[in-house]
């Protein structure tokens, strides 16, 4: 997995609550087999005026003026700053996986639904929880000033505005870990297959019909 | 020192390891593999060049992408190429690393949160995940069953176990009896309307009281299943009779002394008298009236005799906001009556409700009956082959089709319209499926959720009824 220290990006403004992951990537893109190519295909409702289809030239299509990430000051953003429970519904990592794969880096919300929030941390992205009137705050300085840029670091854990002012935030310490430090955590708990091993043995005595149940 | 709650007694039985910054290890008893979240995962071992730990504990089967009509071509009736490559990659999947696989033309093939407890593959006490939000509807058994995400089911492949973190408990109370014409959607449809769509995010639900200990186990998997729109992962019911004489007889449930000393456990799992939730949530049953939601996420839900909002109403900026849109979407005025919503589709189906008794419940509204002119269209999706065989044997399918529904294959169907099921732009659908998120059942679709019940009546009625004027 790629590793997250530190980032510095500008800001593009999310300014709905309640975002699902329908709304991040529809349904129809996720036939797809693959963890890439789903960039494009990011918020597809809201950014094109049509219907899209997989494996369509999106170029082509016509898009929404008003959504956000279509307007040239937000385009080459890579923190989102969205509004409370962001990433809520459909368990389906394919919306990090459409967000990291259109450039984002970092998200910033009140709160994040719980499967979305740890799918982030599988694909190198950081999902960050500021208070509600930080997030507000934020809000009204991405809007007033154009290509308003935000600083990450992880290992600070601090989110600092072009301004200097600085929010501290709280993160798992593993999930930190394996962040900084770009891990597969597979291999993380491979390192205790001994420990797994013993637990199947015990649990073969006392709950002998989980195993080899109907094969 | 205070008793523990069903989820401490399940998070104890499958810890493997405490890590000191917080983190477990939790050991996975079951995973249920579909089409759409899986590719990546196989790929993932295979680009590692891992082997999956322990294949027994994985059952697999296609559902989102499988088409619900002309079945018996198998695979190659699926007419979308992109489809069908998904359907095929699960196959060659299963085949190469040894999962068993429900396949297309498989009568056991159906719903993976549909399959598991009708093949008793889903245990009371299991810890089960599958790579779909849903998979909290197998808490109904007293099981742990979280969704995850794709790159946790090619963990979960690899180790048989999940990094987890420990949830805080909530309890949800509903007291009282239901009145009859109220099923467990509505009761679920009540309490995300209550405690909002991030309202459990956090935590694993109990649902208990009255009310739910005298639901059958269908109905309390429709609520297990909705947990995770109200923002819980993990949702589930204590075990009970009821649950011990649903497993009985199932084909992976265990069978004569192992049986017996299973039963044994089983008859544990649940909350001690003395333990202690970090939030409790009481509802009083008694009150509950079928749902319908008129918004675009489920928290926007209300009783069949009441109104859509008016945003003016409304005094925080962010909700009036969201209120705003989801009408300008649905199309609807402020104020406007429930029952005066017109409707274009009605979807039973999903793996809410498409159990048996769910057809039940539909076809005993729909008897003698006729879809209403005004629908384009009326259609009936079982959960599974063996749902559909058993509602053919009891005669349900005549009674759909004479009343004009259509009577399908079975599958995720338009609960998300990833096949050929799907609305028009625009177009209002009474379905039974959990999410009415914009776009979610197509394109400019606008989706009511409701109980198969009310949406039988609506198939009847052409618009929203409360199905209990239906009823003699």
């Amino acid at each position: 997995m790629r590793a997250f220290t530190q980032h510095q990006g500008v800001v593009a403004p999310m300014d709905r609550s309640n975002v699902d992951t329908d709304m991040i990537i529809p349904k129809q893109f996720l036939k797809s087999i693959k963890r890439t190519g789903f960039g494009p295909n990011l918020f597809d409702e809201l950014r094109y005026m049509d219907e899209g289809k997989p494996d369509q030239d999106c170029s082509q299509r016509p898009i929404n003026p008003d959504f956000v990430l279509n307007q040239d000051r937000y385009k080459n953003a890579s923190v989102l700053l969205a509004r409370s429970n962001f990433g809520c519904g459909s368990s389906r990592e394919h919306a990090p996986w459409a967000l990291d794969d259109f450039g984002f880096r970092v998200i910033i919300a009140p709160s994040f639904a719980d499967i979305f929030y740890n799918n982030c941390f599988k694909n190198g992205l950081l999902p960050i929880i500021l208070p509600e009137e930080v997030v507000d705050q934020l809000f009204r300085e991405t809007e007033e000033n154009e290509g308003y840029q935000l600083s990450v670091d992880l290992e600070a854990k601090t989110v600092t505005t072009p301004s200097g002012e600085s929010f501290s935030f709280e993160v798992d310490d593993f999930r930190r870990h394996c962040l900084l430090n770009g891990l597969d955590d597979i291999g993380v708990t491979l390192e205790d297959a001994d420990l797994i091993k013993d637990y199947e043995e015990k649990r073969k005595q006392t709950a002998p019909w989980l195993f080899n149940a109907g094969h | 020192m205070a008793g523990k709650t069903l989820y401490d007694k399940l998070w104890d039985d499958h810890l493997v390891k405490q890590r000191d910054d917080g983190s477990a290890l939790i050991y996975i008893d079951r995973q249920l593999l579909h089409e759409v979240t899986s590719p990546q995962a196989f790929e993932g071992l295979r680009l590692a060049g891992r082997k999956p730990w322990r294949l027994d504990a994985n059952i697999a089967t296609p559902d989102h992408n499988v088409p619900t009509t002309d079945r018996d071509k198998g695979v190659e009736g699926i007419v979308d190429p992109v489809s069908r490559i998904q359907v095929e990659t699960l196959d060659k999947n299963c085949d190469e690393f040894g999962i068993l696989e429900f396949k297309i033309k498989d009568q056991r093939q159906g719903i993976v949160h549909v399959i598991g407890p009708e093949q008793g593959a889903t245990l009371p006490g299991m810890s089960i995940v599958c790579g779909d939000s849903h998979t909290s509807t197998h808490g109904a058994f007293g099981c742990l069953a979280h969704g995850i995400g794709t790159s946790e089911v090619e963990h979960v492949l690899a180790t048989q176990c999940l990094v987890q973190k420990k949830m805080k408990n909530m309890l949800v109370k509903v007291n009282g009896k239901l009145a009859p014409g109220v099923t467990g959607k509505d009761v679920v449809l009540a309490i995300i309307g209550k405690i909002g769509t991030a309202g459990g995010t956090g935590y694993a639900i109990e649902f208990g009281g009255e009310a739910i200990r005298g639901l059958s186990m269908e109905a309390r998997m429709s609520i297990c299943n909705m947990s995770i729109e109200a923002g819980a992962r993990v949702g589930m019911v204590a075990v009970d009779d009821a649950t011990i004489d649903y497993v009985k007889g199932r084909p992976f449930a265990p069978k004569g002394e192992t049986w017996d000393k299973a039963v044994d456990y089983w008859r544990t799992l649940h909350s001690d008298d003395d333990a202690e939730f970090d939030k409790v949530v009481e509802l009083d049953g008694s009150a509950i009236n079928p749902q319908v939601s008129w918004g675009t996420s489920p928290e926007m839900v209300t009783g069949v005799e009441g109104s859509v909002p008016d945003p003016e109403q409304e005094a925080d900026p962010i909700k009036r906001e969201g209120i705003v849109r989801a009408l300008k979407y649905m199309g609807l005025k402020p104020n406007q009556k429930i029952t005066d919503i017109q409707l274009d589709r009605v979807f039973i189906g999903s793996c809410t409700n498409s159990r048996i008794e769910d057809l039940r419940e539909a076809a005993a509204v729909v008897k003698g009956r006729k879809v209403s002119p005004s629908l384009k269209q009326a259609m009936v999706v079982p959960g599974s082959g063996l749902v559909k065989a058993q509602a053919e044997q009891e005669g349900l399918d005549k009674i759909f089709i004479e009343a004009g529904l259509e009577w399908r294959d079975p599958g995720c169907s338009m609960c998300l319209a990833m096949n050929a099921d799907k609305l028009g732009q625009g177009e209002h659908c009474a379905s039974t499926s959990n999410r009415n998120f914009e776009g979610r059942q197509g394109f400019g679709g606008r989706t009511h959720l409701v109980s198969p019940a009310m949406a039988a009546a609506a198939a009847v009625t052409g618009h929203f009824v409360d199905v209990r004027e239906l009823m003699n």
